[in-house]
């Protein structure tokens, strides 16, 4: 008979099941949340406020997507010194997003007020 | 209504000059230039301003600025309607204007239906001749290309011109364009070397009006309110005897007198913005409802020939 070596074979596949950290996720208790690995943010936001940027010099990792959204009553631009990204002119509560993939030191302004300058240090 | 005049005459004001300047003044301050130096007296109500035939060869022009079409925010929620009273206060002066200036913000995103909006104002209401130069405003999206395509007709560059007018000669300046990063309003190397070469031949008796978007001199550079490069072109104007810089950018009138040069900044006919450094930045103040007119405004300018003297009156719409 084979039920035996058929019990003995699933109970090492469920052995082996219970092992992964996903079945062990869901079984985890209520309320306690299973911890995965620490990864920097892949998205950072800019708020533009009083003719400033919110972080006037950032570092982020690779591939990280910033997003700019201006909360002033007039309009703004965001221009690399590089030419590297430029946004249009941003109304009030719109945003400019740009994803920053190669390492570098990336200065910007706003072309209408230029005393407003940052910088995104992408490393 | 508040009006407020300069009245800059390089002879001093003697008693006959000073009477003349209250007749113009109607009421309000009168603000007398002699010499560079600047005096102010209190007026009596004049009701109606008294000389309202100037001699021939005299003449007014009037100066709108940043109507900023299109902004609806909560500075004011209707900037057509405030530019409307401006034009009829305009309309309502003792002596027609010959022509206006309109030194920039026209729109507030460079969108056409905000420039057309602003052509079919001014349109109807039958203002004459109207002379732009742009403001940071009017140059989004395509580096000013829309601007030129509607108010470049005649000019140079990014809009830079010249015109002479019963004797004065008009020089609108664009310090708006190319601006580098961490720096003020920039007027450039080509339009500097064209500003020299065209004052070259001007006899220095000439009376010079320049204006521009932004601020000439330093306003205050924390708030962007000055140029770069404004120094060189002040050294073109130096040896003029009458010159009168014309400018907006900063929603508020201001004025400096430098020698023989007045500089003068107008009020918006959309939102007024805070005095420097008396807020957290320059942006929209908002003020109430009631108040918004005080702070909103034009300017007239008479050109006396007898006196080579340029009487500027600032206007509010309360």
């Amino acid at each position: 008979m084979n039920t035996l070596r058929t019990g003995t074979y699933a109970l090492a596949i469920i052995a082996l099941l219970g092992t992964s950290p996903a079945l062990r996720a869901s079984y985890a208790p209520a309320g306690q949340e299973a911890k995965p690995a620490k990864e920097p943010p892949k998205a950072v936001a800019i708020d533009i406020d009083n003719f400033k940027f919110g972080v006037v010099s950032l570092n982020v990792a690779a591939g990280t997507t910033v997003t700019w959204t201006n909360r002033d009553d007039v309009p703004h631009t965001i221009v690399s010194l590089t030419k590297v990204f430029k946004s249009p002119a941003l109304d009030t509560g719109d945003p400019f997003s740009f994803t920053f993939k190669d390492a570098g030191t990336f200065e910007y302004y706003c072309s209408m007020h230029p005393r407003m300058t940052g910088k995104i240090v992408v490393k | 209504m508040a009006d407020s005049i300069i009245h800059p005459d390089d002879d001093g004001v003697d008693r006959r000059g000073f009477l003349r300047c209250m007749a113009w003044a109607g009421t309000g301050m009168a603000w007398i230039a002699g010499a560079g130096i600047l005096k102010s007296a209190p007026l009596p109500r004049l009701g109606q301003a008294a000389d309202s035939s100037l001699a021939k060869g005299d003449f007014v022009f009037a100066q709108l600025s940043d109507s900023h079409i299109g902004f609806a925010k909560d500075a004011n929620k209707d900037v057509v309607s405030t530019l409307q009273a401006a034009i009829g206060r305009i309309q309502s002066l003792p002596v027609a204007p010959d022509f206006l200036i309109h030194t920039g913000d026209l729109t507030h995103l460079s969108k056409p239906e905000e420039f057309d909006t602003l052509q079919q104002v001014l349109l109807s209401a039958r203002v004459g001749q109207v002379f732009y130069v742009p403001g940071e405003h009017d140059v989004l999206a395509d580096d000013g290309r829309q601007y030129l395509e509607r108010y470049g007709k005649g000019t140079k560059g990014s809009g830079w011109f010249s015109f002479d007018h019963k004797g004065v000669h008009f020089i609108g300046l664009v310090n708006v364009v190319n601006l580098k990063a961490g720096g003020l309003g920039n007027l450039g190397a080509e339009q500097l070397e064209w500003l020299e070469k065209d004052l070259k031949s001007r006899a220095s008796s000439t009376p010079i009006v320049v204006f521009a978007h932004i601020p000439l001199w330093s306003v205050y550079p924390d708030w962007g309110w000055g140029t770069d490069d404004s120094a060189q072109a002040l050294r073109y104007l130096k040896r003029f005897g009458s010159v009168t810089v014309m400018n907006g950018h900063i929603h508020q009138t201001l004025q400096k007198i430098e020698g023989h040069v007045t500089f003068h900044t107008a009020a918006s006919t959309a939102f007024p913005q805070p005095a420097p450094g008396a807020a957290p930045s320059p942006g929209p103040m908002t003020v109430p409802a009631a108040q918004l007119g005080s702070l909103l405004g034009l300017t007239d300018v008479t050109f006396v020939r007898r006196s080579h003297a340029l009487a500027i009156v600032d206007h509010t719409l309360a």
